[in-house]
């Protein structure tokens, strides 16, 4: 097999940060080659470079021996380079038809609406991948909506397909199918890039692999000649442990009592009674995949959604009906799960985001009155204790760099002593070093007996940091398991709405 | 202090270029603007009269200013200030003929109330609760409010209620006891200014040292983040236009109470729209406000002598206004830009895997 | 008195006409909103229009060049507009009430220094009023549809080509993508930002022409703010009627009947002044009551930056 691309030493930068680092990267023809690397390593700059969505500091990337110098997708594509992005770029409010054909319509001014459904159906028929070219995009489920990116790719002839973290919303069995589409492809001689940070999936799908970590390509190996301990080394560099070795505890009294929580919205039950314990001194983790009601059970917790019907507890009391503020007063704190929209105001200084929750209250406020001297001490009290940096307080919170805004945000909440700290994706996009930080904190909120609601979509996260797991899938709770006796299949299959007892 | 100045910079670049647009547009019409911005200047500052007229011009440009600049700190663009300062003007008025017997303060007080009361009513409750609970965008239907106030206005002088008797539709005049004394005699300088300058601190203080400050601008820079805060946001949307309606309307109560004495049946005072570029210009900043009025001011009673004298119409002013609000508006993005580079963020997240 | 009035025919004739310079402007909205650009400044450039207007047909003697002068000069400024916004990025409301006050003093300062102080030479040409043979003799729809003035029936065959334009051609589905997802539509190979200007350039078109309607069609002169907020109105019946040609001219008659009847119910004791606060009236009832949220293009308003 013949090589199509080649990637030679290519690099490219942002203000701050290396994205890529003399990066290589072969595909040939008829194969279907990975991309493994965690959050950051750097996947998805590379196949941007390849797409023309950004040009190359240095180095050359070639297709079928000619140098390419995109300076738009729009030459990617003519080039026959086609990519499925990891958020969809569909417009909801047109049709599967008019998705597909947007940017290379048939005709000259009048849009041939007929010719151009029949097109759509054709295709899809060829690919065996059938749709309803007259659907709204926006009705569509996450699976369906896929194909009709694929579907966009393959109007536009591509001969060299890539995927990006394309299983990261799918339901199993629409992973399933998705294998099975990859499968023919190659069959037809098409190559396939796609990128993962999921070991399990890049084993079962790939011919050959090509691991990143933090902007460097470290090596290509043949799927079939390599474990899953080899590839998780070279991603992460270091011996992998799996567990974070966390003190025993005797978890005490419950502090928050969720019982039989339905959360509605719009026209479906996103949350399906769900009832659980988290108990003081306890990291009680939820996992499970994007979308299957996680986040909105938290934001009924928190009291931003409203439920349905089912009880909420906080140490013996009903909060069911307690607005945010009053739950916030009973001691919930919340570290949403995006911290620019939620968690900050990013054109507030330091000291008035670290105010945030408390900023109307003695000896924030008094008489209506805001206290700068007290205000700016607790800023610089807590900025030392979260090694917030730069150490200014009067900067605002919009020229930190992510992982120093997330430590504003998780000092504020810690710091007002709440009895249960809901902690919503924490360390999403955050380097090494802060993530580190972040998990020895909760750790240590663990150690002082307070009670922890950590929701992640890290499954290594959930498993080194949690006592117990539950798994959510659809709205319902799976199952709850013990922290340090599962294993990652089972909570696999638990993600993906299989029970457990029925695999015997 | 170093963030003051460079608060002033980008208006004063703003002014400047303006005034060399304004001049090279004179040229091209076959003016000179050396005479034209001569009289323009001597106009507004030359004499005690001139410059008392300007401060005083400039009165309910601060008010009906911090009136816009509060609402645009809440996120919300008030362009209907013009339709407030006149249901501002009505009331005090009214108040000012039709009460008697009381001492000028409490009259003056209680007119000033009402009339800010009115106007403050005038805008929170029809755009305020469409905004904070339709989310019916409050450029329009200020705007509506203004020309319904307008409306009003003239129904009121022309065979209504307020009318005096007579040919010219007037309202009567107010009683000397709700008169503002000058500070300057033969001008129309008022204690107004004293108020408007009070406005201004007490609007500084409001937003700045209280919790009440705090909400409406956690409200107007990330309403999402507020509300998950515990700031109850549609409350503080219609307070925030509430507030901004009430100063607009307090512009118009001065007006008539320091200098006209009595409602005259006009189409616009022109001090709305301007008003908006004042807060622009001056940044939201309520001390900024008080600086970009007496440019204005300035325009104003500078523009009648400049026509007289070297025959360029005064409209050109309004062109200088104009041309001053793109180039702030464009200078916010030179800055952000400038800030970031220094900054060294990328401009827009890169959406890493 | 209400039924007498509404069984006059110049009522329904004078809403078509009343309608006809909040309906093009609505319709030049819809254009640079559906591809994503949020446009307030209508009611400046009907003043842009309505100025030059006068000024080109005065000076070549021809109403038509007036008209075609007045068009070029609305496609400028909202060139101009396009690009503070577009491609610098400026928050596009304020910018928007920019051009309507520099649009303001502008059209003023040049009445004043140009044509003096009493106002647009009486003699300027205007567009003519057609009267369409056999239709004008039916009754009753006779005077409505058959005689207006021929910007009437330019807006009538505009609002239909508009339609056309946006739903059955490639070109309006490229600049609804990009009004809806500029990121997709980027990926997709589309020139986003010059289809932004495309929509604004052809928005700020129509608006002028709404501004010619008035000084060259209703009346043949200019005056200052003459538009008299119908720019903002014109704002109201474009979200009223859903961002669509066809429901922008139904809100714009609903807006012209309201005028219209303010004229006619006049002279029998009702206050004129009450009378005309009805448009603005209905404009805040539109907005809140019966329309409320509904979806305008969903990247209406964002600044479009590319991760370049």
């Amino acid at each position: 097999m013949r090589t199509c691309l080649e990637v030679r030493n290519v690099t490219k930068s942002f203000p701050g940060v290396i994205a890529n680092n003399q990066v290589n990267l072969d595909v040939r023809e008829g194969e279907i080659h990975a991309i493994l690397g965690e959050n950051g390593a750097g996947k998805s700059t590379l196949v941007k470079l390849i797409y023309g969505l950004y040009k190359p500091d240095s180095g050359s990337i070639r297709l079928y021996d000619q140098e390419l110098n995109f300076s738009s997708p729009r030459q990617a594509i003519q080039a026959g380079i086609g990519m499925v992005h990891q958020h969809f770029m569909l417009i909801p409010a047109l049709t599967v038809a008019e998705n597909i054909v947007l940017g290379a319509e048939p005709g000259r001014i009048h849009y041939r609406r007929k010719e151009n459904v029949e097109m759509v159906r054709q295709l899809a028929k060829q690919y065996h991948m059938e749709i309803d070219p007259n659907a709204k995009v926006g009705d569509l489920t996450v699976g369906l909506q896929q194909r009709v990116e694929i579907l966009k790719v393959f109007y536009r002839k591509a001969k060299l397909l890539i995927l990006d973290e394309p299983t990261a919303m799918l339901t199993p069995q629409e992973v399933g199918e998705l294998i099975l589409v990859m499968e023919r492809l190659r069959s037809q001689g098409i190559p396939i890039i796609f990128i993962s940070h999921k070991l399990d999936e890049v084993k079962r799908i790939s011919d050959r692999i090509t691991v990143m970590r933090a902007g460097k390509t470290v090596d290509t190996v043949e799927t079939k000649s390599t474990t899953p301990q080899e590839l998780a080394n070279a991603m992460v560099g270091r011996e992998v442990v799996l567990h974070v070795s966390k003190p025993p505890q005797l978890p005490g009294e419950p502090v928050l009592e969720v019982e039989d929580i339905v959360v509605s919205s719009d026209r479906n039950e996103k949350v399906k009674g769900v009832s659980f314990q988290i108990r003081r001194g306890e990291i009680f983790g939820l996992a499970g995949i994007d979308g299957n009601g996680q986040f909105e059970l938290i934001e009924a917790i928190t009291g931003l959604r409203p439920c349905k019907s089912g009880r909420i507890r906080l140490l013996g009391n009903d909060i069911s009906s307690y607005s945010v503020a009053r739950r916030t007063k009973a001691g919930i704190a919340y570290i949403p799960q995006d911290r620019q929209l939620d968690g900050l105001v990013m054109d507030f200084e330091l000291t008035e985001n670290f105010v945030l929750r408390d900023f109307f209250k003695p000896p924030f406020a008094r008489g209506g009155q805001m206290q700068k001297k007290t205000i700016e001490d607790y800023a610089t009290r807590l900025s030392e204790a979260f090694d917030v940096r730069p150490r200014q307080i009067h900067a605002l919170a919009r020229n930190l760099s992510g992982g120093n805004q997330q430590k504003v945000i998780l000092a504020r909440e810690v710091s007002r002593n709440p009895e249960l700290l809901i902690a919503a994706q924490p360390t999403r996009g955050l380097d090494v070093g802060a993530i580190q930080f972040i998990h020895n904190k909760l750790l240590e909120l663990r150690a002082a007996g307070k009670a922890i609601l950590l929701v992640s979509l890290e499954l290594d996260e959930i498993m080194s940091l949690s006592d117990r797991i539950g798994v959510i899938h659809a709205g319902r709770l799976m199952a709850i398991l013990p922290g340090g006796q599962v294993t990652r299949e089972q909570i696999g299959l638990l993600m993906t709405g299989v029970d457990l007892k029925e695999e015997g | 202090m170093q963030k003051t100045i460079e608060g002033l910079v980008t208006p004063f670049v703003a002014i400047v270029i303006a005034l060399l647009i304004g001049a090279v547009v004179m040229l091209v019409t076959g003016n000179n603007p050396v005479t034209a911005y001569g009289a323009l200047f001597s106009g507004a500052f030359g004499s005690t009269v001139n410059m008392s007229n300007t401060l005083a011009n400039a009165i309910p440009l601060i008010l009906s200013g911090l009136g816009v600049a509060i609402g645009f700190k809440a996120g919300l663009f008030n362009i209907g200030a013009e339709g407030q300062y006149w249901i501002g003007s009505m009331a005090a008025v009214w108040i000012g003929y039709s009460v008697q017997g009381l001492p000028p303060i409490l009259h003056i007080s209680l007119c000033i109330i009402v009339g800010m009361l009115a106007a403050g009513l005038w805008a929170g409750i029809i755009p305020g609760l469409a905004k904070a609970f339709v989310g019916a965008h409050e450029v329009i239907t200020t705007m509506m409010m203004s020309y319904i106030a307008i409306f009003l206005s003239h129904y009121m002088l022309e065979n209504g209620p307020m009318m005096q008797a007579g040919f010219t539709p007037q309202s009567p005049v107010i009683l000397p006891s709700a008169t503002l004394g000058k500070i300057v005699e033969r001008t129309q300088l008022s204690w107004g200014l004293a108020i408007a300058l009070v406005a201004c601190v007490v609007v500084y203080w409001l937003l700045y040292k209280t919790t009440l400050g705090y909400r409406l601008r956690a409200v107007g820079l990330n309403a999402r983040a507020a509300s998950y805060a515990g700031i109850n946001v549609p409350f503080h949307l219609v307070l925030a236009l509430f507030i901004s309606g009430m100063l607009a309307g307090l512009a118009g109560a001065v007006q008539m109470l320091g200098v006209q004495h009595r409602l005259y049946d006009s189409f616009s005072s022109g001090y709305g729209f301007t008003a908006i570029v004042v807060a622009l210009l001056a940044n939201n900043n309520p001390f900024g406000v008080i600086l970009a009025s007496i440019f204005f001011a300035s325009l104003s009673t500078g523009g009648q002598s400049m026509q007289l004298v070297s025959g360029v119409p005064a409209h050109l002013t309004d062109v200088i206004s104009g041309i001053i609000i793109f180039l702030v508006a464009t200078k916010d993005i030179v800055q952000m830009v400038q800030k970031r580079w220094r900054k060294r963020q990328p401009l827009a997240p890169v959406k890493e895997a | 008195m209400l039924w007498d009035a509404l069984m006059r025919p110049d009522l329904w004739a004078a809403t078509l006409a009343m309608a006809t310079p909040i309906a093009l402007p609505a319709l030049g909205g819809t254009f640079s909103e559906r591809s994503g650009v949020v446009n307030i400044a209508m009611e400046g450039i009907m003043l842009i229009g309505a100025f030059f207007g006068v000024l080109f047909s005065y000076y070549t003697n021809s109403a038509w060049l007036g008209l075609l002068g007045a068009l070029l000069m609305g496609a400028l400024i909202s060139a101009l507009f396009a690009y503070v916004t577009v491609t610098l990025g400026a928050d596009q409301v304020v910018v928007g009430m920019g051009v309507n006050i520099f649009a303001a003093g502008l059209t003023a300062f040049m009445l004043n220094t140009i044509f003096g102080y009493g106002g647009t030479p009486r003699e300027t040409p205007a567009l003519p009023n057609i009267t369409i043979p056999g239709l004008s003799d039916i009754p009753f729809v006779g005077p409505v549809l058959g005689s207006q003035n021929i910007v009437v029936y330019l807006m009538l065959a505009l609002v239909v080509a508009s339609h056309y334009f946006l739903f059955h051609t490639n070109l309006g589905l490229r600049i609804r993508a990009v009004g809806e997802n500029p990121q997709a539509a980027d990926t997709a190979g589309l020139n986003v930002p010059g289809l932004r200007y495309l929509g604004v350039i052809i928005g700020g078109m129509f608006s002028s022409l709404g501004g010619v309607y008035l000084a060259l069609g209703l009346l043949n002169s200019f005056e200052i703010n003459m538009s008299g907020g119908r720019g903002y109105i014109a704002l109201a019946a474009m979200i009223f009627g859903k961002w669509t040609p066809f429901g922008s001219l139904g809100a714009a008659l609903m807006f012209g009947f309201a005028m219209a009847l303010s004229m006619i119910l006049q002279g029998g004791g009702v206050s004129s002044n009450i009378i005309q606060m009805l448009p603005y009236a209905l404009t805040i009832l539109a907005l809140t009551g019966l329309v409320g949220r509904s979806t305008a293009p969903a990247a209406d308003g964002i600044p479009y930056n590319p991760n370049k």
